[in-house]
Formats: C-alpha cells, structure tokens, sequence
C-alpha cells in the first residue's frame, strides 16, 4: 500500500490511541480511512478488554489501592481493542482533573474513571450531569460542604471556569448562582479507612439542604437547580468553542496552557469554528464533533507536532516494544514510572490537571523518558524488537546505510525526524558499512546494530513527539 | 554565612506523613501529656532531658547528641495559620508557601534562580528523590533530581560499557546539532544535553569517595551519604533535598515511630560525622521539617493529623537550643484538639534563606516574616 497511507493511519492510531503495531498499521492502511474513523467512533463494535487474566496474575489488583488501580488502567490502555474509548477517558480525566490524593478514596477515584469511560462518546450534558453528581468530584471540590444557608462556590467556579465555559464568559454572580444551585448535591459517607477499608459513595441529593429559591445564572431566571444550570451552560457558545479547543489541544496540536486561554486566541481559529459548528449541529454531542476532528485536513496535517505526554510516552513505547501484551509482575512499576515523568494518573496537581506540551519536559522527565525508551527497545527478545529484526532480514542478504536509516524510521513509526537527527543516524550507520545477513555471518553483530539504530532513534528528540 | 569564604549550602530533608513532634521532643514535665496519651507517652524515667519540662524521645538518642553539642536548634511549635490537615494540600502549602491558593513555584526553586539565574551549573540544585518534590519546581528552573546516584544518568540501561559509551556519544552529537528548528524542539534538545552535562559532573561524585563512616543500610541513611558524596565532590551544589517517609501514624505508632526517628537521627549523626571527617561541615546546615504535628489525644493505637509541628536546624554554625515557644497543651489553648503554632514556617525559611544563603527572603517566600537567630557569629 502507499507509504502515505501508512503514514496517515499511523498517525491517526497514535492520537486516536496509543499507537499500533507494524502488521496491525499495514492492516488499517488497506482500509479506507473514513470507515477506520467509525471503528474507532464506535468502540461497542469490538470486544472488551478481558481482564481476567489481569486478575490471575495480580491477584491483589482491586480498587483500593492507587497504584493497583493505575496498573490496570495502563494495562488496558496497552492492550485495549477499543483505544478512543481509552483514550478519550484519558481525555476526561485531564480536562476534569480530580486528584485522589485529597481523599486517599481508591474507589470513588476508579469509579469517577470509569463513569468518564463509559460516558466518553456520549453528549456533552450528559456528561456534565454524571460529573455533578460524581462523589469524587463531590468531595474533591467541596460540593458536600455546600449547604442551602452557607453556600459552598468551589465546584459551581470550576464548573464554569475549567469544564465548560473558560474564564471571561460569566461574572461572579453567575457563580454564586450556579453555587446555590447545586446545594444539597452531596455523597453518601463510605465507612472510613481504618480498619476495614474502603466502600463505595453514592450520589445523595438532600432535597432539605437545597436552596429553591430564585437565581439568575446567565441572563435566565428562575428556581434553578443542578441540571437547569448545565442545560444552560451546553447551550452557550463560548462552552461549545472552550471544548473544541480543548479536543484540539489534546488531538491535534499543543495550545498555549489553559490559564492564558483567555488572553491567547487558538493557534488555528478556523480549526477551532468547524469544531464548534459540529458541536451545535449535532446538539452538543462528542462524537459528532470528534468525527469532524478526525476527518479534518488539519488533523492530517497535524503531524507530530505535540510533546507526548508521559502515559502517551511509556503506552506508545510498550506499543512498540511488544512488551506487556501480558501482565507481566514489572507492570506495577509503569506507574512511578509515568510519575517520574510528571504524569501520575488520578494524581494531577490541581483541579487545573497537568501542564502539557513542551512543560512535560524538564532535565528529570528528559532523563526518565529517554532511558525508559532505550530500555524498552534494547532487549532483542522483546516482539516489538523482534519484528523489526525479521523484516529488515526479509529485505535480502544487504541493506546500504541510506535504506537501513530509512527502513528502521519506517517501522519505529513511521517516524520524521529532522535533518539534524537523520544527518546523526546516517553517520552511525555508514560507520559500519552495510547491514548485512549473510549465512554464515554474524547474525547476533547485525542484530546487535539493529538495536543500537532503533535505540538511537528513540533516544532522538524527535521521539519525543507525536 | 560560612566563615572561610566556602559559598553556604543547604540540605533540606522533608519527613512525610506529619512526624508526631510531641513524642519526638517530649514535654514530659506536663501531666496533660500523660493524661491525653494512655497508649503512647514517653515514660519520663526514659525521655532523654533538654530541661525541666522537655526531653528527645529516646529513640533519638543520636540526635540529642548532636543537641548536647550545641548544634540543633529546635523550632517549637511551627505552623501556619488555619493549619490544613490534609496532606496533600499542607506538604503543597509548605513547598509553595501559598496558604491560601495554589502556588505555582516552589520556594526551594525560587532559591536556586536567585543563586543561579543564568542557569550556569545544572547542579546548583539537587534532589534526591524519584521525581521532583514541589519545592523544587518552577518554570525554566534546573534541578537535578536523582533516584540511584550510582546509576544516574543516561543509558544506563546499557550493561555493556562501551556501547553504552557509544550510545552517549552518539545522543550528544545529535542532541548539539539542533538547527533551528522550532523553539520547542530546541528546547528539548537544550534539555536533553543539560542532562547529560549534569550527569557528566555527578559521575564523579562516586568515584571521588571514600569514608571511614558505616552508614545503616536504610534508605534516608543512604540518601544523606549521597549528599555528602555529592557535596565532597565540590560540584557547586547549593541546594540538597531528600526525604523520608512514613511518619503518618494513625495505627501502631508505638512500634513505628520510635524506629523512623532512630532511623533517621541516625543518618543524620553519621551524615554529621561524615562530613567532619571530609573537613566539609562547616558550610553546610541541614533543615528538617514536616507537613503538621499530631493531635494531642491518642487515638488507642497512634496519632491523627493535628497543627502545630517542630522542625530542625542542624549544623556546626548553629547556636544550638530551643527556640519559639513549646505550644501549649491546655485545652483552652489548642486548636480543635490540636497544638496551636506560635511560629510561621515562613519566618524559617526566611531565617534560612536570609541569614545563612544571603538571598533576599522576601521573594522566596512571598512576604516579610520574623525570623530567628539561630546561626553563630
């Protein structure tokens, strides 16, 4: 098939997911690439994950313990055959930033994950009500403690601010009128920690601790509850352009951070325009306008132009690898790992969730990823390594320096690197003449220069992108 | 300020978890102590005398030690006003000196900027530590953060020497041929050869070493030995940060809490001893702090989250003693239950910043606060 085509479904596969395998990219690309956006749209047309054998091995993986939870949640994003669905919750998640550390409440933590997991195609309100009503986020932004006669503004800020609306589009009024709406919008206690462990919340509406009285919250008035105030905030346009913008920034390119939204305008406005129209004309439901997203010249031609994140770095590598298509007992470890990277899941730093883009990277995050990837790559054994081995073999007895650089970006990725970085692996690869695979030769030397070339190129900083 | 020119260095270790300042520095001459700690007081033929009224814990035998020399001085009673139990929003107060919002920068970065704002020795600040605590975290500010410092640095995944030798070569060429090519791209390769410059100038520090000093095998000894590798080393480092954990003891701290503080007064002695025996003590002052203190009640087998804490200067230039005021633990007087503080952190790390690293405090932790005088000379 075309190179070109190649090249689009993979890049496709690694926004839309985590990346995909070289036999699995040849298969996509013979397929027309309007149909693949609907596979991945649709994700109830494919089997789930069984996590079955996760279970087996990790007989101790269950909900109460935050770093059991993050390894199953990187094991599905692994080996997931539905990765949008993955991915958007990833998307949620960020978008929603919730930290568990504040509670230390394993469960409602996973709970709120998988409401974002099972919601990640659906509209837009609906999706603000479960978030309402989800005892994490409760308890995360002090909506428990905000009662009819001493109202509580934390969630009814950020509701506006961070999940919907952005900074600009609403005055202090409206907050104080979305706060007493949403009184009496609590959670059921989960019996402490000690010494039983934890159980789950519930949504809790106290009808007696509800302010009922008048507000006006966006030039409309009435006795406005909970769901009235997200009814009105989905139908503005300003909720409409602050999602798109985000679904750019996590799909297409890196913006600007979050905070300067307000005062820096879109890197591509028009971009920005076609996603909020798909918004409107589908009443405000995701995958409508992530079926625009995806379909988009700007899209295809967003090539890595975003930093990875640190789960999108550690995913992606292992992708490559072939490694953890199995849980394996190092699985455990990929958590801290992603952590030391600046990514620890259900841990953002604030309500604000991670800086992204070129903030991931620092002289620690940098150390971490380039070893973990030169890691991953440098064991021959692992069938990521493996494959690329079989087929620069089956390309013949020789490959010249030119073709071997050329092979080995293709099945890394296919990978664009920089004149800077090329000019780099070309000099390694003429250092040692052809590759060659004769019988009788030295097969463990050529695969030896196999791993070192693939090492090389994912230690470039044009890894670093996606 | 150090006497003999040597540039001042700090060694800040954070106990995580809210280390239980009550049965660490005893007050042993109050009945109210007894009477709300049925499981877990000090009996007072074992505490360790400062005084008439407070005693170390005898688990921290080494450090009273070092007390007893003159060199720890004691800051009672530390805190913040409407004190948060929550660990996570306290130890976040405590790294950003931000009570009331969420602050963005930490106050150890702000140091290293003020130290170095050129960015010229990516060493200047260095943690040990997997991943970078707050503190140390600010935008465009360098910190070196090290989990294993035998094994820090790029490649080391690569057993075989030389080709893991080649590797580097291979990422410095590639890395420091960077075009232009965009501001982030080279951004990252400005990063990716910060790191291995960094690793270069640390690389040393192993091989450099030698002690006479028999360090436990516990994770904050090793941490502490590794600073002092790092600082005999003389590779400009400014700014140490390590810590050690598990102080949070709502269950069993019977057991528990007397083993971390022998840990780590231990550490601390030999890290003391260690740098003496290197002639490289007399500019280095180690600080010791914690997210809160612990209640005044037991609760049947340990402690929950309370206020007021202490923490520690230690070092050949401090005037040794107690300082602040011992909280009070009349009822009248606590807070919720809890030791009332009657010393603002802030005022510390300004006695810290101003008096020992001569750098403006004001900045660093985002106000004017009292500061103590607990340095000699």
């Amino acid at each position: 098939m075309p190179q070109q085509d190649l090249e689009l479904v993979a890049h496709l596969m690694r926004r839309a997911g985590f990346g995909a395998t070289r036999e699995d990219l040849e298969e996509l690309a013979t397929r027309d690439y309007e149909g693949l956006v609907e596979d991945l749209l649709y994700p109830e047309r494919f089997p789930d994950l069984e996590e079955d054998v996760l279970h087996r091995y990790h007989i101790d993986i269950n909900d109460q313990d935050g770093l059991r939870a993050q390894s199953r949640w990187i094991y599905r994003m692994i080996n997931t055959q539905t990765p949008l669905k993955e991915k958007l919750t990833l998307f949620w998640h960020r978008v929603f930033a919730t930290g568990a550390g504040k509670s230390m409440h394993y469960p409602s933590a996973v709970a709120q994950i998988e409401t974002f997991r099972g919601n990640a195609f659906s509209g837009f309100r609906e999706i603000l009500l479960d978030l309402a009503k989800d005892p994490a986020m409760n308890f995360w932004l002090d909506n428990c403690e905000n009662h009819k006669d001493e109202p509580n503004e934390n969630w009814g800020r950020e509701l506006l601010e961070l999940f919907s609306m952005g900074v600009g589009n609403y005055t202090e009024q409206d907050i104080k009128a979305a706060a007493r709406a949403f009184t009496g919008w609590t959670f059921s206690q989960p019996l402490p920690v000690y010494p039983f462990g934890n159980y789950n919340s519930t949504f809790v509406y106290r009808e007696d601790d509800h302010d009922d009285s008048e507000k006006t919250f966006l030039g409309e008035t009435g006795r406005l509850n909970g769901e009235d105030i997200i009814e009105i905030v989905v139908k503005q346009p300003a909720t409409a352009r602050y999602l798109s913008r985000h679904l750019y920034d996590f799909f297409v390119a890196d913006e600007a951070q979050v905070p300067a939204w307000d005062e820096t305008p879109p890197r591509d406005p028009d971009a920005i325009g076609e996603l909020t129209k798909a918004y409107f004309d589908s009443g405000a439901d995701v995958r409508s306008v992530l079926r625009v997203l995806f379909n988009s010249d700007f899209f295809k031609a967003a090539r890595f132009n975003k930093v990875k994140s640190p789960i999108d770095f550690v995913v992606g590598t292992i992708k490559l690898a072939g490694t953890y298509r199995f849980p394996e007992p190092a699985l455990r470890g990929l958590p801290a790992t992603a952590g030391v990277m600046g990514q620890t899941l259900m841990q953002p730093p604030t309500v604000e969730g991670w800086h992204t883009g070129k903030e991931w990277i620092d002289a620690g995050t940098m150390n971490a990823r380039v070893n973990f990837a030169v890691n991953q790559l440098g064991n021959a054994s692992n069938p990521g390594v493996q494959s690329i081995v079989a087929r620069l073999e089956a390309e013949g007895n020789s490959l010249a320096p030119e073709d071997f650089v050329r092979r080995c970006l293709d099945l890394t990725g296919p990978l664009n690197v920089g004149s800077d970085t090329h000019a780099s692996l070309l000099e390694s690869a003429n250092a040692e003449g052809d590759l060659t695979f004769d019988p009788g030769e030295d097969r463990d030397g050529s695969v030896e220069r196999i791993v070192s070339m693939v090492q090389q190129i994912v230690s470039s900083v044009d890894y670093q992108f996606e | 300020m150090p006497e003999n020119g040597k540039p001042p260095v700090m060694v800040v270790v954070y106990l995580g978890g809210g280390n239980d300042f009550m049965n660490t520095i005893v007050p042993y001459g109050n009945d109210i102590y007894y009477d709300s700690r049925p499981l877990l007081s000090i009996p007072q033929k074992d505490v360790l005398p400062i005084d008439d009224e407070l005693g170390f814990n005898p688990a921290a035998a080494p450090l009273k030690q070092l007390y007893d020399e003159g060199n720890v001085a004691i800051v009672q009673g530390i805190g913040y006003p409407d004190s948060s139990r929550s660990h996570f929003r306290s130890t976040d107060i405590w790294h950003t000196c931000e009570p009331k919002k969420i602050g963005t920068e930490g106050w150890l970065a702000r140091v290293v900027r003020d130290l170095d704002p050129k960015k010229e020795n990516v060493l200047t600040g260095v943690s040990f530590s997997r991943g970078l605590p707050r503190a140390l975290a600010a935008p465009g500010v360098t910190v070196t953060s090290i989990g294993d410092l035998d094994n820090y640095g790029l490649m080391t995944g690569i057993s075989d020497q030389a080709r893991r030798i080649e590797a580097l070569e291979k990422f410095e060429k590639m890395y420091g041929q960077a075009i232009g090519t965009g501001p982030v791209r080279e951004y990252l390769a400005q990063t990716g050869l910060d790191v291995l410059k960094g690793a270069d100038l640390l690389k040393k520090a192993p091989e450099m070493y030698t002690s006479e000093v028999e360090y436990a095998s516990t994770g904050i000894a090793g941490s502490l030995r590794d600073v002092v590798r790092v600082h005999t080393a003389d590779l400009g480092v400014r700014v140490f940060f390590t810590q050690h954990g598990g102080y949070d003891t709502h269950a069993n701290e019977g057991p528990v809490h007397p083993m971390l503080i022998n840990e780590l007064s231990l550490a601390i002695s030999d890290f003391f001893q260690d740098l003496r025996d290197h002639d490289a003590a007399d500019n280095v002052v180690m600080m010791v702090f914690t997210e809160f203190g612990r209640r005044v009640r037991d609760n049947g087998s340990g402690t929950d989250h309370g206020a007021g804490g202490g923490a520690y200067l230690i070092g050949e230039k401090i005037n040794g003693g107690l300082y602040a005021e011992y909280p009070s633990l009349e009822p009248s007087q606590q807070e919720f239950g809890d030791l009332r503080h009657t010393y603002d952190f802030r005022g510390l790390y300004s006695t810290l910043v101003d008096q020992w690293m001569g750098i403006d405090p004001v900045p660093v932790v985002d106000g004017m606060f009292e500061q103590i005088h607990p340095f000699t000379n």
